[in-house]
């Protein structure tokens, strides 16, 4: 089948769905690959690359959307401003177009994009179960976003993020605090850590603050006890009460801190407000919000998509496109994921692609499969969350069975009883020199089970070489059947001695050396 | 010398191989332990040949053959061979009770000594020391080829051999009534040649039943009859030190059995019994399912994982020994802690092929033991682990052992590896471990395969460093 890969045309977008590396794994899998002149400049990837990497260069979209059978785009179809006509309108009946489609926002495009008979693939829409994180577009791209935010941050940002004690003077460290600790929050974490600043971050899910801790974040904690996990791992709307609580936290946050990074988003609906304006004025000049949700209406009422804004003293960053501001890598994540979705849905490597609705992911990324709308797909089975507690939890309950478990008198008094029993019987026809043999064996047998459960388990090789060691004491009774007067006797005899001879030296050199090499 | 000085110095050789024992608690006191040990052999050795009367002569000369041939044996071994070495050292002292049972059934005074009841539980006691002997001899034979390679690691069963050995058990009863019955009136070589062929064939069965990744089992096991067989004597020769010393032994044997056994999540008797990995081919669900693709990378690319890693954690397994690659793990763990990070060993307690087997190869390739801790110590731990190697090593991180109740494995403790951020595990190929268990763990998102030879891989590992 041949993929095309046409030029973005979405203003000031420089992504491109395919890199010259993902392009000869597409080849590889038996795919053509055609590519738009120009297509990669963006994220500076030349017409030549490609070419190199065994794709055709073909000039002009119409081209590209008129021979392709797969079409792998970022951005949803719009309005070509250059050709002078909707990207829609260039889709062909039996064609698969995969790319950001937004499917919640957008029923419109769906019924067009039904209308032309297509089939449709949605990389934002693809489940996010573990085996799908290959294929996991939404998190590169938040990955990406989160690294860049701290980078305009640190951009529109007086000073330094790390502190300094210097000839000049201190440098106090920058503060940071990251709202929403989902992918793109920790990225950012990660980012300004590794800059130098401190950083806080806050979430509604509890589970993530391990997750932020084990970043060297601090994980700001309210005093109040709700739930925040939704299905799929993302957040849900909060009660009043707890909305109180956590305004109250980011107004005394809001004094102190010189970068706030708002991450927060709850699928499919308007950004939850979060920074309000007199938090904005109670920071202090010079500060910085960055606003990942800007264009789902902000996180701070304050910011307006896609520009930079000083309000009250304060830049509020409001960029939609830090993926794209960052082309080179998102388009090597994503051209990533899109190839392992690709090699999900061509199980033969044939270069044939199967939309297997059976397939938790393909099904799930499908949003309109020959002409009809299949969106929105049954409910993810499983979500991120929720599997691992209930892990944590099997595993925590089997060892507390075991403890819990009553142990059966029954047992112990049976074994008691015929053990004892057994004892008498013994006792009572076994003369009483065996009787005093027996009393030593028992006596040995319980000082051994002790002493040898204090063994190190490290130390159970040398352990066995020498109980080999003192177990061939056996040659003791070769020893005393030595001097019988008996040829026969006295040849077994030195035969078991000298066996046992290599046994006694044998075991005890060798455990030496064993033991000469544990060293601290 | 007086019967009284001999027994005291015998309390004396007991007391010190208890405190031998003792001393193995820590690696401290475990040298000093070792030398109580030899001091007791000594005394022990020198009272009792100071009671014998004549041939001292052939009895100083087999000391002497002997303890050269052990002593050359003890300087020659590799460190990895010393599951060998302890199975073929088990083989001698059941062969030494076999043979000082014959020696002492053969004494013509016996019939002197004993009579009656006592004659007869000296019988018993003679007949159970030989049969003991003979086990641990032909076992110990068998477990020493299949250590070695000389014999294959699969388990090799016989058709319906649980009534076999229930057939050979009962033959051996029944031989034991008439050898007693015989030797009163003062002969019974025969029933006592048949028993000792019995308990030879019993010997080979029993362990050519057991496959390879059971051998840490078999080799304590085997330990724990070579104790017996010694007590066993010990009450033939109305010896306590005997008795004592084969009782140290083999309670000793049969707890390390049983801490190999619970390590594995498997009955004593099922070991025993044989059989394990010949139920596996299909019978789990997991294993027919497609795990995914694994992710493999190369040697540079663990390096470069390796030294942005906080806290390493190594577990090898028996692919290490195989490949010799315990020098090679020590200097990249010296390199990585020269790099200030934090490297531990984590030992599953039947990694390898005997109890113990991989602390002491790492301590042969000087890597200080206070890094390397058993599974119960560090499991907890793996949350915080960045990255984890895993060094030819299968059976005992297979994730289904906790998750999958029909996997032969089910159940068995595994150190619980993907609970950490990487996973690296170097093997050879694809092949299962010797259970015969697909494993999950390899097919895991954070997991990375490196192909090759331990050896060859770590030292590529090591350049790049």
């Amino acid at each position: 089948m041949k993929i095309g890969v046409p030029k973005e045309v979405h203003d000031g977008e420089k992504r491109v769905a395919t890199t010259p590396d993902v392009t000869k794994h597409l080849i590889k899998l038996g795919f053509e690959v055609a590519v738009e002149s120009g297509a990669g400049a963006g994220s500076n990837f030349s017409d030549s690359s490609y070419t190199e990497a065994g794709a055709t260069i073909k000039e002009g979209a119409k081209t590209i959307w008129e021979e392709s059978d797969i079409i792998l785009k970022v951005r949803a179809p719009e309005f070509n401003s250059k050709l002078n006509t909707e990207e829609i309108d260039l889709l062909h009946e039996k064609q698969v177009i995969i790319t950001f489609l937004w499917p919640a926002q957008n029923p419109e495009l769906l019924k067009s994009l039904a209308d032309k008979k297509v089939t449709a693939l949605a990389m934002d829409s693809v489940p996010r179960i573990s085996r799908a994180q290959k294929m996991d577009a939404l998190s590169s791209m938040a990955n990406i976003a989160g690294y860049r935010a701290v980078v305009e941050a640190a951009q529109h940002f007086g000073r330094f993020f790390t502190g300094q004690i210097t000839a000049a003077g201190k440098i106090p460290p920058a503060k940071v605090m990251v709202i929403g600790a989902g992918v793109a929050g920790l990225s950012a974490i990660g980012a300004a850590k590794s800059m130098g600043a401190i950083v806080r971050a806050f979430d509604t899910r509890p589970e993530v603050k391990e997750q932020v801790e084990s970043m060297n974040a601090e994980f700001l904690e309210l005093d109040f006890k709700e739930e925040g996990s939704g299905t799929g791992g993302y957040a849900k709307v909060m009660s009043k009460e707890f909305i109180e609580a956590e305004m109250a936290l980011f107004a005394e946050q809001a004094k102190e801190v010189d970068i706030i990074i708002t991450t927060a988003l709850i699928p499919g609906k308007p950004a939850p407000e979060l920074i309000k304006e007199e938090m904005v004025v109670s920071m202090k000049d010079g500060s910085v919000i960055v606003d990942l949700a800007a264009e789902q209406g902000g996180n701070c009422k304050l910011s307006e998509a896609g520009i930079v804004k000083k309000v009250h003293g304060v830049s509020i960053i409001g960029y939609t496109d830090l993926p794209s501001r960052l082309a080179t890598q998102s388009s090597q994540l994503y051209g990533t994921n899109l190839r392992h979705l690709l090699t999900d849905m061509c199980k033969e490597k044939d270069g044939n692609i199967v939309v297997d609705m059976e397939d938790e992911v393909v099904r799930g990324a499908t949003v309109v499969k020959d002409g009809e709308v299949t969106w929105p797909p049954p409910a993810p089975k499983l979500s991120v969350a929720p599997p691992s507690k209930a892990e944590e939890k099997s595993t925590d309950t089997t060892p507390n069975q075991v403890v819990v478990e009553k142990p059966s008198w029954l047992g112990p008094l049976v074994t008691f009883l015929v053990g004892g029993l057994g004892l008498l019987g013994l006792g009572a026809v076994a003369p009483a020199s065996f009787m005093a043999h027996f009393t030593v064996f028992v006596l040995a047998c319980f000082v051994g089970y002790m002493v040898i459960w204090n063994v190190k388990a490290a130390l159970h090789t040398p352990l066995m070489s020498v109980t080999n060691a003192i177990s061939s004491i056996i040659v003791i009774g070769a020893i005393l059947q030595i001097s019988s007067g008996e040829n026969m006797i006295t040849w077994i005899a030195g035969f078991a001695t000298t066996i046992t001879a290599i046994n006694i030296v044998g075991g005890f050199a060798v455990t030496r050396r064993m033991l000469e090499m544990f060293r601290r | 010398m007086s019967e009284g000085i001999v027994t005291a110095s015998y309390v004396g050789a007991t007391i010190l191989f208890i405190l031998a024992l003792g001393g193995l608690s820590n690696q401290e006191t475990s040298r000093r332990g070792n030398i109580f040990g030899m001091t007791g052999m000594a005394i022990a050795l020198i009272v009792t040949i100071a009671t014998v009367t004549s041939n001292i002569e052939i009895l100083i000369g087999g000391l002497l053959i002997g303890g050269s041939i052990g002593l050359i044996l003890a300087k020659r071994v590799k460190m990895t061979e010393m599951p060998e070495l302890v199975a073929i050292l088990h083989s001698l002292v059941g062969l030494a009770a076999v043979l000082v049972g014959y020696a002492n059934f053969m004494d013509p005074t016996r019939l002197e000594h004993y009579a009656g009841v006592e004659l007869t539980i000296h019988d018993i006691e003679t007949y159970l020391g030989i049969l003991i002997g003979a086990i641990t001899f032909s076992g110990s034979l068998i477990a020493f080829g299949k250590l070695s390679g000389k014999i294959g690691g699969n388990p090799m069963l016989l058709p319906a051999r649980h009534w076999l050995n229930l057939g050979l058990l009962l033959a051996s009863v029944y031989l034991c009534s008439m050898f007693i019955d015989q030797s009163a009136a003062g002969s019974g070589l025969n029933p006592l040649l048949i028993m000792t062929g019995i308990a030879l064939l019993f010997g080979i069965h029993m362990v050519v039943a057991i496959g390879g990744a059971d051998m840490p089992v078999v080799v304590s096991m085997l330990n724990s009859y070579s104790g017996w067989a010694a007590s066993a004597t010990g009450f033939m020769l109305s010896n306590d030190l005997l008795i004592v010393t084969g009782a140290l032994v083999g309670s000793s044997g049969a707890i390390l059995s049983y801490i190999m056994c619970r390590a594995m999540n498997r009955k004593f008797i099922a070991v025993i019994a044989g059989g394990f990995g010949t139920t596996s081919g299909g019978s789990s669900p997991s294993a027919d399912v497609d795990q995914g693709e694994v992710i493999a990378l190369e040697a540079p690319d663990v390096a470069s994982l390796l030294t942005e890693a906080k806290e390493v954690m190594i577990i090898p397994g028996y692919g290490m020994a195989v490949a010799q690659a315990q020098h090679i793990v020590c200097e990249i763990t010296k390199t990585l802690q020269s790099k200030k990070i934090n490297v531990r060993f984590g030992i599953h307690p039947v990694a390898g092929r005997m109890p113990g087997h991989m602390n002491v190869l790492l301590a042969e390739a000087r890597v200080p033991y206070d890094i390397v801790y058993e599974m119960d110590e560090i499991n907890d731990d793996f949350p915080n682990i960045d990255v984890s190697i895993v060094i030819g090593a299968n059976d005992i991180v297979n994730p289904s052992a906790q998750t999958d109740p029909n996997s032969p494995i089910a159940g068995m403790p595994v150190l619980e590896c993907w609970k950490g951020k990487i996973t690296i595990v170097l093997k050879r190929g694809m092949a299962t471990g010797y259970a015969g268990v697909q494993n999950p763990l390899f097919f895991e998102e954070n997991t990375r395969m490196l192909f090759g030879d331990a050896k060859a891989s770590l030292d590529k590992v090591s350049k790049s460093l």
